[in-house]
Protein backbone atom coordinates (compact mmCIF):
# COMPACT_ATOMS: atom_id res chain seq x y z
CA UNK A 1 0.00 0.00 0.00
CA UNK A 2 1.38 3.00 1.40
CA UNK A 3 4.79 2.19 2.48
CA UNK A 4 5.61 4.26 -1.20
CA UNK A 5 3.05 6.90 -0.07
CA UNK A 6 4.54 7.35 3.42
CA UNK A 7 8.12 6.98 2.15
CA UNK A 8 7.94 9.57 -0.50
CA UNK A 9 7.46 12.91 2.13
CA UNK A 10 10.22 11.15 4.05
CA UNK A 11 12.81 10.70 1.18
CA UNK A 12 11.63 14.40 0.39
CA UNK A 13 12.63 15.79 3.65
CA UNK A 14 15.52 13.62 4.03
CA UNK A 15 16.66 15.25 0.82
CA UNK A 16 16.35 18.57 1.30
CA UNK A 17 17.62 17.92 4.81
CA UNK A 18 20.77 16.51 3.30
CA UNK A 19 21.14 20.03 1.11
CA UNK A 20 21.16 22.76 3.87
CA UNK A 21 23.96 25.22 4.50
CA UNK A 22 25.43 26.65 7.60
CA UNK A 23 22.53 30.15 8.19
CA UNK A 24 24.49 32.44 10.76
CA UNK A 25 22.31 34.55 13.21
CA UNK A 26 22.79 37.76 11.25
CA UNK A 27 21.28 35.68 8.04
CA UNK A 28 18.61 34.61 9.48
CA UNK A 29 15.86 37.79 8.97
CA UNK A 30 14.11 36.11 6.57
CA UNK A 31 13.95 33.09 8.92
CA UNK A 32 12.48 35.22 11.58
CA UNK A 33 9.88 36.57 9.15
CA UNK A 34 6.10 35.47 11.23
CA UNK A 35 5.09 34.22 7.61
CA UNK A 36 8.06 31.27 7.76
CA UNK A 37 6.45 30.20 10.82
CA UNK A 38 6.84 26.46 10.59
CA UNK A 39 3.11 25.63 11.85
CA UNK A 40 -0.23 27.10 12.45
CA UNK A 41 -0.59 30.25 12.58
CA UNK A 42 -3.42 31.41 16.07
CA UNK A 43 -5.76 32.46 13.29
CA UNK A 44 -5.90 29.14 11.67
CA UNK A 45 -7.21 27.88 15.08
CA UNK A 46 -10.86 27.77 14.29
CA UNK A 47 -11.19 26.01 10.76
CA UNK A 48 -8.23 23.04 12.30
CA UNK A 49 -11.62 22.93 14.40
CA UNK A 50 -13.95 22.60 11.77
CA UNK A 51 -11.85 20.63 9.64
CA UNK A 52 -11.16 17.90 12.21
CA UNK A 53 -14.57 17.44 12.64
CA UNK A 54 -15.82 17.27 8.97
CA UNK A 55 -13.22 15.01 7.66
CA UNK A 56 -12.16 11.51 9.15
CA UNK A 57 -7.82 13.00 9.04
CA UNK A 58 -6.51 14.84 11.87
CA UNK A 59 -2.86 15.43 13.19
CA UNK A 60 0.33 16.06 12.22
CA UNK A 61 -0.70 19.54 12.09
CA UNK A 62 -0.03 20.81 15.21
CA UNK A 63 -3.62 20.76 15.89
CA UNK A 64 -5.20 17.80 18.76
CA UNK A 65 -5.62 14.41 18.16
CA UNK A 66 -7.89 14.08 21.37
CA UNK A 67 -10.17 15.75 23.12
CA UNK A 68 -13.57 18.04 22.78
CA UNK A 69 -16.57 16.42 20.75
CA UNK A 70 -17.35 18.64 17.77
CA UNK A 71 -20.87 16.08 17.30
CA UNK A 72 -22.87 17.82 15.07
CA UNK B 1 12.24 2.41 23.25
CA UNK B 2 10.20 5.43 22.38
CA UNK B 3 10.37 5.99 26.71
CA UNK B 4 13.64 5.91 26.54
CA UNK B 5 14.08 8.36 23.74
CA UNK B 6 12.49 10.84 24.94
CA UNK B 7 13.68 10.64 28.18
CA UNK B 8 17.56 10.43 26.66
CA UNK B 9 15.97 13.68 24.74
CA UNK B 10 15.07 15.31 27.86
CA UNK B 11 18.45 14.99 29.92
CA UNK B 12 20.28 16.54 26.90
CA UNK B 13 17.92 19.78 27.14
CA UNK B 14 18.77 20.14 31.03
CA UNK B 15 21.97 19.34 31.07
CA UNK B 16 23.58 22.33 32.37
CA UNK B 17 27.45 23.24 32.49
CA UNK B 18 29.01 22.98 35.65
CA UNK B 19 29.82 26.39 37.05
CA UNK B 20 29.84 27.85 40.67
CA UNK B 21 28.70 31.46 39.60
CA UNK B 22 26.49 32.36 37.25
CA UNK B 23 26.72 35.43 35.22
CA UNK B 24 22.96 35.46 34.61
CA UNK B 25 20.29 37.44 36.65
CA UNK B 26 17.49 35.95 37.60
CA UNK B 27 14.40 37.55 35.90
CA UNK B 28 11.12 36.12 37.46
CA UNK B 29 8.01 35.24 35.16
CA UNK B 30 6.26 38.74 34.08
CA UNK B 31 3.29 38.99 31.20
CA UNK B 32 4.89 38.72 28.00
CA UNK B 33 1.98 37.86 25.40
CA UNK B 34 -1.89 38.26 25.61
CA UNK B 35 -3.48 36.56 22.21
CA UNK B 36 -7.79 37.34 21.96
CA UNK B 37 -9.10 35.15 18.88
CA UNK B 38 -13.07 35.08 17.98
CA UNK B 39 -14.26 33.58 15.08
CA UNK B 40 -17.73 32.99 13.54
CA UNK B 41 -18.63 29.40 11.82
CA UNK B 42 -21.25 28.34 9.45
CA UNK B 43 -22.33 25.39 6.94
CA UNK B 44 -24.81 24.05 5.74
CA UNK B 45 -25.88 20.55 4.47
CA UNK B 46 -28.21 16.98 4.33
CA UNK B 47 -26.37 14.75 5.14
CA UNK B 48 -26.81 14.56 9.37
CA UNK B 49 -25.46 11.82 11.23
CA UNK B 50 -28.15 12.54 13.86
CA UNK B 51 -30.99 11.92 11.29
CA UNK B 52 -29.15 8.68 9.95
CA UNK B 53 -27.71 10.25 7.10
CA UNK B 54 -30.11 12.73 5.80
CA UNK B 55 -31.43 15.76 7.18
CA UNK B 56 -30.11 19.52 7.84
CA UNK B 57 -26.14 19.77 9.06
CA UNK B 58 -27.03 23.64 9.93
CA UNK B 59 -24.69 25.02 12.41
CA UNK B 60 -23.36 28.34 13.64
CA UNK B 61 -20.55 28.29 16.07
CA UNK B 62 -19.01 31.40 18.17
CA UNK B 63 -15.89 30.16 19.16
CA UNK B 64 -13.45 32.96 21.59
CA UNK B 65 -10.10 32.32 22.87
CA UNK B 66 -7.81 33.79 25.61
CA UNK B 67 -4.08 33.33 25.77
CA UNK B 68 -1.35 34.65 27.92
CA UNK B 69 1.79 33.94 27.76
CA UNK B 70 4.24 34.63 30.85
CA UNK B 71 8.07 34.62 29.92
CA UNK B 72 11.02 34.67 32.89
CA UNK B 73 14.55 33.54 32.88
CA UNK B 74 16.66 31.92 35.79
CA UNK B 75 20.26 32.58 37.10
CA UNK B 76 21.36 29.43 34.37
CA UNK B 77 19.85 31.90 31.55
CA UNK B 78 16.96 29.38 31.25
CA UNK B 79 14.18 30.53 29.84
CA UNK B 80 10.77 29.85 31.20
CA UNK B 81 7.29 30.09 29.74
CA UNK B 82 4.32 29.63 31.10
CA UNK B 83 1.01 29.41 29.25
CA UNK B 84 -2.55 30.12 30.24
CA UNK B 85 -4.98 29.61 27.35
CA UNK B 86 -8.79 29.59 28.24
CA UNK B 87 -11.81 28.71 25.30
CA UNK B 88 -15.13 29.52 24.85
CA UNK B 89 -17.07 28.38 21.99
CA UNK B 90 -20.95 28.21 21.97
CA UNK B 91 -23.21 26.74 19.08
CA UNK B 92 -26.51 26.01 17.67
CA UNK B 93 -26.99 22.71 15.04
CA UNK B 94 -30.18 22.31 13.94
CA UNK B 95 -29.82 18.80 13.98
CA UNK B 96 -29.40 18.30 17.30
CA UNK B 97 -33.21 18.75 17.64
CA UNK B 98 -33.84 15.49 16.06
CA UNK B 99 -32.32 13.95 18.88
CA UNK B 100 -35.48 13.86 20.12
CA UNK B 101 -37.35 11.73 17.43
CA UNK B 102 -39.97 14.62 17.27
CA UNK B 103 -37.89 17.57 17.06
CA UNK B 104 -38.14 18.91 20.26
CA UNK B 105 -34.73 18.40 21.37
CA UNK B 106 -32.46 22.02 22.53
CA UNK B 107 -30.32 22.76 19.14
CA UNK B 108 -27.66 25.10 21.60
CA UNK B 109 -24.37 24.00 23.15
CA UNK B 110 -21.63 25.47 24.85
CA UNK B 111 -18.39 24.39 25.62
CA UNK B 112 -15.25 25.73 27.59
CA UNK B 113 -11.64 24.35 27.51
CA UNK B 114 -8.63 26.00 29.74
CA UNK B 115 -5.08 24.32 29.62
CA UNK B 116 -2.16 25.23 31.15
CA UNK B 117 1.53 24.99 29.33
CA UNK B 118 4.83 25.49 31.02
CA UNK B 119 8.28 25.16 28.81
CA UNK B 120 12.09 25.82 29.79
CA UNK B 121 14.55 26.17 27.35
CA UNK B 122 18.12 26.52 28.29
CA UNK B 123 20.37 29.16 26.20
CA UNK B 124 21.38 25.84 23.43
CA UNK B 125 17.81 26.39 22.47
CA UNK B 126 16.73 22.74 24.39
CA UNK B 127 13.76 22.78 26.08
CA UNK B 128 11.31 20.67 28.30
CA UNK B 129 8.14 21.22 29.39
CA UNK B 130 4.10 19.70 30.18
CA UNK B 131 0.57 21.07 29.97
CA UNK B 132 -2.52 20.32 31.32
CA UNK B 133 -6.61 20.25 29.13
CA UNK B 134 -9.32 20.71 30.23
CA UNK B 135 -13.05 20.66 28.61
CA UNK B 136 -16.33 20.64 29.33
CA UNK B 137 -19.71 20.76 27.12
CA UNK B 138 -23.21 18.93 28.12
CA UNK B 139 -22.49 16.05 26.50
CA UNK B 140 -18.89 15.64 26.83
CA UNK B 141 -15.81 16.21 29.07
CA UNK B 142 -12.44 15.72 27.85
CA UNK B 143 -9.17 15.67 30.46
CA UNK B 144 -5.37 15.46 29.02
CA UNK B 145 -2.02 15.68 29.87
CA UNK B 146 1.19 15.99 27.97
CA UNK B 147 5.03 16.14 28.10
CA UNK B 148 7.37 17.49 25.52
CA UNK B 149 11.02 18.20 24.69
CA UNK B 150 12.64 19.43 21.92
CA UNK B 151 16.69 19.73 21.20
CA UNK B 152 18.65 21.30 18.74
CA UNK B 153 21.33 18.69 17.07
CA UNK B 154 23.74 19.54 14.85
CA UNK B 155 23.39 22.83 12.18
CA UNK B 156 19.92 24.50 11.85
CA UNK B 157 17.96 21.22 13.02
CA UNK B 158 16.04 20.77 15.68
CA UNK B 159 13.96 17.64 16.85
CA UNK B 160 10.50 17.54 19.06
CA UNK B 161 8.58 14.91 20.58
CA UNK B 162 5.40 15.03 22.85
CA UNK B 163 3.80 12.31 24.42
CA UNK B 164 -0.23 13.36 25.41
CA UNK B 165 -2.98 11.86 26.42
CA UNK B 166 -6.86 12.28 26.27
CA UNK B 167 -9.02 10.59 28.63
CA UNK B 168 -12.62 11.87 27.50
CA UNK B 169 -16.32 10.78 29.05
CA UNK B 170 -19.21 10.76 26.35
CA UNK B 171 -22.43 11.44 27.89
CA UNK B 172 -24.88 8.12 26.40
CA UNK B 173 -27.45 10.43 25.08
CA UNK B 174 -29.47 8.30 22.79
CA UNK B 175 -32.36 9.21 20.70
CA UNK B 176 -35.34 9.55 22.37
CA UNK B 177 -36.75 6.28 20.64
CA UNK B 178 -33.38 3.76 21.07
CA UNK B 179 -32.87 5.05 25.06
CA UNK B 180 -32.26 1.75 26.32
CA UNK B 181 -34.48 0.67 29.32
CA UNK B 182 -32.10 0.39 31.85
CA UNK B 183 -31.18 4.40 31.05
CA UNK B 184 -34.56 5.56 30.24
CA UNK B 185 -36.83 6.11 34.05
CA UNK B 186 -40.08 5.16 32.01
CA UNK B 187 -41.03 4.85 28.89
CA UNK B 188 -42.39 7.85 28.02
CA UNK B 189 -39.26 10.08 28.94
CA UNK B 190 -36.51 11.06 26.68
CA UNK B 191 -32.96 13.35 27.33
CA UNK B 192 -32.81 16.32 25.11
CA UNK B 193 -29.85 17.33 24.11
CA UNK B 194 -28.84 19.38 26.89
CA UNK B 195 -28.78 16.17 29.19
CA UNK B 196 -32.23 16.71 30.73
CA UNK B 197 -34.88 14.27 30.60
CA UNK B 198 -37.93 15.56 29.51
CA UNK B 199 -41.57 13.56 29.85
CA UNK B 200 -44.19 12.82 26.89
CA UNK B 201 -45.95 15.75 26.93
CA UNK B 202 -42.43 17.80 26.56
CA UNK B 203 -42.61 18.41 30.46
CA UNK B 204 -39.02 19.32 32.41
CA UNK B 205 -38.25 16.20 34.43
CA UNK B 206 -34.65 17.25 36.04
CA UNK B 207 -31.24 16.45 34.83
CA UNK B 208 -31.24 12.54 34.52
CA UNK B 209 -27.99 10.61 35.77
CA UNK B 210 -27.33 9.69 32.55
CA UNK B 211 -24.04 7.16 32.36
CA UNK B 212 -21.03 8.08 30.09
CA UNK B 213 -18.71 5.98 28.40
CA UNK B 214 -14.95 6.21 28.19
CA UNK B 215 -12.84 7.15 25.16
CA UNK B 216 -9.00 7.79 25.58
CA UNK B 217 -6.77 9.04 22.63
CA UNK B 218 -2.40 8.26 23.45
CA UNK B 219 -0.35 10.66 20.65
CA UNK B 220 3.27 10.39 19.91
CA UNK B 221 4.32 13.04 18.43
CA UNK B 222 7.67 13.18 16.71
CA UNK B 223 8.90 16.07 14.63
CA UNK B 224 12.10 17.86 13.29
CA UNK B 225 12.93 20.91 11.65
CA UNK B 226 15.54 22.13 9.52
CA UNK B 227 17.25 24.91 8.23
CA UNK B 228 17.81 24.22 4.40
CA UNK B 229 19.28 28.07 3.41
CA UNK B 230 18.72 31.80 4.39
CA UNK B 231 15.15 31.83 2.48
CA UNK B 232 13.71 27.95 3.35
CA UNK B 233 12.96 26.23 6.16
CA UNK B 234 11.59 22.54 6.28
CA UNK B 235 9.71 20.39 8.74
CA UNK B 236 8.30 17.07 9.49
CA UNK B 237 6.08 15.65 12.12
CA UNK B 238 4.67 12.17 12.34
CA UNK B 239 2.12 11.30 14.80
CA UNK B 240 1.28 7.55 16.33
CA UNK B 241 -2.42 7.56 17.78
CA UNK B 242 -4.24 5.17 19.30
CA UNK B 243 -7.62 5.53 20.69
CA UNK B 244 -9.94 3.39 22.84
CA UNK B 245 -13.42 2.93 24.52
CA UNK B 246 -16.53 4.54 22.68
CA UNK B 247 -15.33 6.00 19.58
CA UNK B 248 -19.26 6.76 18.14
CA UNK B 249 -21.60 8.98 18.98
CA UNK B 250 -24.84 7.82 21.04
CA UNK B 251 -27.26 10.17 19.20
CA UNK B 252 -25.80 8.99 15.69
CA UNK B 253 -28.67 7.30 14.16
CA UNK B 254 -28.23 4.31 11.09
CA UNK B 255 -31.13 3.29 9.29
CA UNK B 256 -31.07 -0.31 7.81
CA UNK B 257 -32.17 -1.76 4.52
CA UNK B 258 -34.98 -3.42 6.38
CA UNK B 259 -36.79 -0.26 7.63
CA UNK B 260 -35.12 -0.44 11.55
CA UNK B 261 -32.83 1.81 13.23
CA UNK B 262 -29.62 1.93 15.38
CA UNK B 263 -27.35 3.52 17.37
CA UNK B 264 -24.32 3.90 14.74
CA UNK B 265 -21.68 0.87 16.13
CA UNK B 266 -17.43 1.28 15.31
CA UNK B 267 -14.79 -0.73 16.84
CA UNK B 268 -13.71 0.17 20.31
CA UNK B 269 -9.94 0.40 18.89
CA UNK B 270 -8.73 3.03 16.08
CA UNK B 271 -5.11 3.08 15.44
CA UNK B 272 -4.13 6.52 13.18
CA UNK B 273 -0.73 7.37 11.24
CA UNK B 274 -0.60 11.05 10.04
CA UNK B 275 2.65 12.42 8.37
CA UNK B 276 2.62 16.02 7.83
CA UNK B 277 5.22 17.85 6.10
CA UNK B 278 5.73 21.68 5.59
CA UNK B 279 8.21 23.80 3.54
CA UNK B 280 8.28 27.54 3.74
CA UNK B 281 10.22 29.82 0.95
CA UNK B 282 11.13 33.46 1.05
CA UNK B 283 10.84 34.53 -2.43
CA UNK B 284 12.28 37.94 -3.16
CA UNK B 285 11.42 40.15 -0.37
CA UNK B 286 7.61 40.45 -0.55
CA UNK B 287 6.50 37.34 -1.19
CA UNK B 288 6.29 34.00 1.34
CA UNK B 289 5.59 30.57 0.01
CA UNK B 290 3.93 28.58 2.67
CA UNK B 291 3.39 24.79 1.54
CA UNK B 292 1.87 21.82 3.25
CA UNK B 293 1.00 17.89 2.74
CA UNK B 294 -0.34 15.24 4.74
CA UNK B 295 -0.39 11.58 4.38
CA UNK B 296 -3.34 10.09 6.79
CA UNK B 297 -4.37 6.29 7.40
CA UNK B 298 -6.22 4.24 10.22
CA UNK B 299 -6.91 1.02 10.76
CA UNK B 300 -10.71 1.35 9.49
CA UNK B 301 -9.50 1.70 6.08
CA UNK B 302 -9.81 5.42 5.71
CA UNK B 303 -6.81 7.01 3.38
CA UNK B 304 -5.94 10.56 3.64
CA UNK B 305 -4.35 13.41 1.29
CA UNK B 306 -4.03 16.97 2.35
CA UNK B 307 -2.06 20.12 0.66
CA UNK B 308 -1.99 23.29 1.08
CA UNK B 309 -0.64 26.54 -0.21
CA UNK B 310 -0.61 30.19 1.35
CA UNK B 311 1.31 32.87 -0.54
CA UNK B 312 1.50 35.64 2.02
CA UNK B 313 2.70 39.26 0.19
CA UNK B 314 4.03 42.02 2.28
CA UNK B 315 2.46 45.33 0.61
CA UNK B 316 3.83 47.70 2.86
CA UNK B 317 6.67 45.98 5.66
CA UNK B 318 3.66 46.00 8.33
CA UNK B 319 0.86 44.93 6.19
CA UNK B 320 0.68 41.39 4.35
CA UNK B 321 -2.23 39.33 2.34
CA UNK B 322 -2.11 35.89 2.20
CA UNK B 323 -4.36 34.04 -0.39
CA UNK B 324 -4.49 30.18 0.38
CA UNK B 325 -6.50 27.24 -0.59
CA UNK B 326 -6.37 23.97 0.64
CA UNK B 327 -7.62 20.64 -0.91
CA UNK B 328 -8.67 17.65 1.20
CA UNK B 329 -9.31 13.88 -0.42
CA UNK B 330 -10.16 10.94 1.85
CA UNK B 331 -11.62 7.68 1.42
CA UNK B 332 -14.65 6.14 2.63
CA UNK B 333 -13.60 3.84 6.91
CA UNK B 334 -14.93 0.04 6.14
CA UNK B 335 -18.10 0.42 8.03
CA UNK B 336 -19.63 3.55 6.08
CA UNK B 337 -22.76 3.23 4.39
CA UNK B 338 -25.62 5.80 2.88
CA UNK B 339 -28.67 6.04 4.73
CA UNK B 340 -31.17 3.33 4.11
CA UNK B 341 -27.96 0.95 3.16
CA UNK B 342 -26.47 -1.00 5.90
CA UNK B 343 -27.85 -4.63 6.39
CA UNK B 344 -28.88 -5.90 9.90
CA UNK B 345 -25.54 -8.47 9.03
CA UNK B 346 -23.11 -6.36 9.80
CA UNK B 347 -21.13 -6.19 13.04
CA UNK B 348 -20.21 -2.03 12.37
CA UNK B 349 -22.06 0.15 10.83
CA UNK B 350 -22.19 4.14 10.60
CA UNK B 351 -24.23 6.81 8.58
CA UNK B 352 -21.55 9.96 9.33
CA UNK B 353 -20.89 11.60 6.53
CA UNK B 354 -17.54 12.87 7.96
CA UNK B 355 -16.44 8.88 7.32
CA UNK B 356 -17.40 8.49 4.06
CA UNK B 357 -15.66 9.02 0.62
CA UNK B 358 -15.43 12.59 0.12
CA UNK B 359 -13.19 15.51 -1.15
CA UNK B 360 -13.45 19.29 -0.04
CA UNK B 361 -12.16 22.73 -0.93
CA UNK B 362 -10.93 25.41 1.35
CA UNK B 363 -10.53 28.79 -0.27
CA UNK B 364 -9.91 32.20 1.26
CA UNK B 365 -7.44 35.11 2.42
CA UNK B 366 -5.75 35.98 5.49
CA UNK B 367 -4.84 39.91 6.34
CA UNK B 368 -1.80 40.63 8.60
CA UNK B 369 -1.29 44.21 10.73
CA UNK B 370 1.54 44.59 12.91
CA UNK B 371 2.59 48.72 12.87
CA UNK B 372 5.83 49.36 14.72
CA UNK B 373 3.97 51.83 17.34
CA UNK B 374 1.18 49.28 17.46
CA UNK B 375 -2.71 49.74 16.45
CA UNK B 376 -4.49 52.22 18.16
CA UNK B 377 -1.63 52.18 20.92
CA UNK B 378 1.87 50.62 21.87
CA UNK B 379 0.74 47.55 23.39
CA UNK B 380 -2.09 46.44 20.56
CA UNK B 381 0.28 44.83 18.73
CA UNK B 382 -1.12 43.17 15.57
CA UNK B 383 -4.24 42.12 14.49
CA UNK B 384 -4.98 39.14 12.14
CA UNK B 385 -8.20 38.76 9.66
CA UNK B 386 -8.68 35.33 8.23
CA UNK B 387 -11.80 34.60 5.86
CA UNK B 388 -12.42 31.28 4.24
CA UNK B 389 -15.20 29.34 1.98
CA UNK B 390 -15.07 25.26 2.67
CA UNK B 391 -17.31 23.16 0.17
CA UNK B 392 -17.61 19.27 0.14
CA UNK B 393 -17.94 16.68 -2.38
CA UNK B 394 -21.15 15.49 0.66
CA UNK B 395 -22.91 18.93 -0.47
CA UNK B 396 -21.55 20.28 2.61
CA UNK B 397 -20.59 23.85 2.45
CA UNK B 398 -19.42 26.28 5.28
CA UNK B 399 -17.77 29.69 6.13
CA UNK B 400 -15.12 30.59 8.55
CA UNK B 401 -14.11 34.23 9.68
CA UNK B 402 -11.28 34.68 12.46
CA UNK B 403 -10.18 38.02 14.30
CA UNK B 404 -6.72 37.27 16.45
CA UNK B 405 -5.60 40.50 18.01
CA UNK B 406 -2.06 40.07 19.85
CA UNK B 407 -0.91 42.55 22.49
CA UNK B 408 2.54 43.17 24.08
Amino acid sequence: MSTRKILFPVLAVALAFGSCVHVKEYQKNKLNDADMLLGARKSQKNELNFQNYREGAAGANGGKTGGGCGCN
Amino acid sequence: MTLVGIYILCMGAFAQPTKKDSVYASRPLRLDEVNFVTGYYTQEGIHSPVTGGIGTEHVVDLSNGLDVKFVGWDTHNTKHTLGVDVGFDHHTSASSAYVSKSGASKTGGTRIYPSLDYTAENSRGNSIGFGTYFSTEYNYKSFGLDVHAGRKIGDGTTVNAKLSGYFDKVKLIYPSELIPQTVATSPTTYTTASGNTVGNGGGYEGKSSIPSSPRNTYTLSLGAEQIINSRMQVSVVLDLVAQNGYLGLPFHRVYFNDGSVQVENLPGIRKKLPIGVRLNYFAGDRVVIRTYYRYYIDDWGLKAHTAELEVPVKITPFFSVAPFYRYYTQTAINFFAPYGAHTAAEQYYSSNYALSALTSHYIGAGFHLAPPDGILNKHFNALDVRFGHYTQSTALYASSLTFAFTFK
